[in-house]
């Protein structure tokens, strides 16, 4: 798993690419809520993410609370395939804000 | 590189034996990355015996067993523990620690195993649990639930750090029908998000043609058949389609060997 980081808009787009796994959800968590902690709202990138496990999942349910809780919003652009299903599995789909593409984020 | 097609499973010539008893009679068994297989067979038939031979509970007489590449019964301890973090089982009573909580119970992998923070294991748990449909039983103690929440609580605890490979024991025997057939599609949805690869145990034939992508039959020991659900229906051995429908076996008695059995204890 890498992953880029850049703004867009007033959001904060973290692009993850490859798998999340149990080795490297830690990261993504870090990297997440250091992210919301400094007052940002997230967009969370799924176009290059081929799978992602539970911890993963995990990590954006504990984002997306404290996201929420903060006045913040996470939300997952282009999920598809294995990553989709996972979300679909748990009935986040129901929980997480969700676009396909950037094209969709307004200010 | 590992294919689609690879082998996840390959078990060949396995002999086994209980004392002088023969169990398994050169059983060959292997299974493709992302199947479900089911295992049927009657009551003895060494459906369970396989299965403990192929997480390494069981040393066979004679064979082969490889599990993900690895080859179990040359392997060291080391490579033993890392393969059995990518594999769950899931036993046929749930096989919880009875002196602690369902919730802790589950989380067991994870806290061994992993360096993840309390916050990620503990959402981890509660998502298994709501997909067991068993929110809010966290904090109970085993002994408070019933023979079909301890199975998927069980269940829960196989997949809670989502294995590669999931073997499971007797899904259905048990439960009422609506569970069980949750417990099926749970058991489909399983492999489509995860791309797990399962085997289970089982005699229940409503559910094995529910689920399986291939069944194989054993009778006495020995592999009968492994096919598709439909290779399956229509094969023309006696004994599957006994096993299909349900008829009594109707085995020949021979006399002398009856009364052997009868007055010495030996066959």
């Amino acid at each position: 798993m890498s992953y880029s980081q850049t703004t867009h808009l007033h959001y904060e787009l973290l692009v993850l690419t490859g798998e999340v796994d149990l080795h490297n959800s830690p990261q993504v968590r870090k990297q997440l809520l250091a992210i919301l902690k400094k007052g940002c709202s997230v967009l969370v990138d799924f176009s290059e993410l081929s799978y992602i496990d539970s911890s993963g999942i995990a990590t954006l349910v504990e984002a997306f609370n404290y996201a929420k809780n903060n006045q913040l919003t996470l939300t997952i652009i282009a999920a598809a395939g294995a990553p989709l299903q996972v979300i679909e599995l748990t009935n986040l789909n129901k929980v997480f804000p969700m676009v396909n593409s950037l094209d969709d984020i307004r200010e | 590189m590992t294919s689609a097609t690879q082998d996840i499973i390959e078990v060949k010539n396995l002999v086994s034996h209980y004392g002088e008893r023969q169990i398994l009679k050169n059983v060959d068994f292997s299974v493709k990355k992302g199947e479900i297989r089911v295992i049927m067979g009657g009551s003895g038939s060494g459906k369970s015996t396989l299965l403990n031979h192929m997480l390494a509970l069981l040393k066979p007489t004679s064979g082969s067993i490889k599990i993900d590449q690895l080859n179990i019964l040359k392997a060291n301890r080391k490579d033993l523990t890392k393969l059995r973090q990518k594999m769950g089982v899931a036993f046929q009573g749930g096989a919880l620690f009875s002196s602690m909580t369902v919730g802790e119970n589950i989380k067991l992998p994870l806290k061994h195993h992993t360096e993840l923070d309390d916050n990620t294991i503990d959402i981890m748990t509660r998502l298994k649990l709501e997909l067991m449909n068993l929110a809010g039983f966290e904090n109970l103690m085993p002994s408070e639930l019933s023979g079909g929440m301890l199975k998927r609580a069980g269940l829960a605890r196989a997949v809670i750090m989502d294995p590669k490979l999931l073997f499971f024991d007797e899904p259905s025997a048990g439960l009422d029908p609506v569970t069980a057939v949750e417990l099926d599609e749970l058991i489909l949805k399983l492999r489509d998000a995860m791309n797990m690869t399962i085997v289970v145990v089982t005699h229940e034939l409503e559910s094995a043609f529910k689920i399986a992508d291939k069944i194989t039959v054993l009778f006495d020991g020995e592999v009968v058949m492994t096919g598709t659900v439909d290779e399956i229906k229509q094969s023309s051995d006696e004994r599957i389609q006994n096993l299909i429908n349900r008829r009594p076996r109707n085995d020949v008695v021979d006399a002398e060997l009856y009364i052997q059995r009868l007055t010495t204890g030996q066959n």
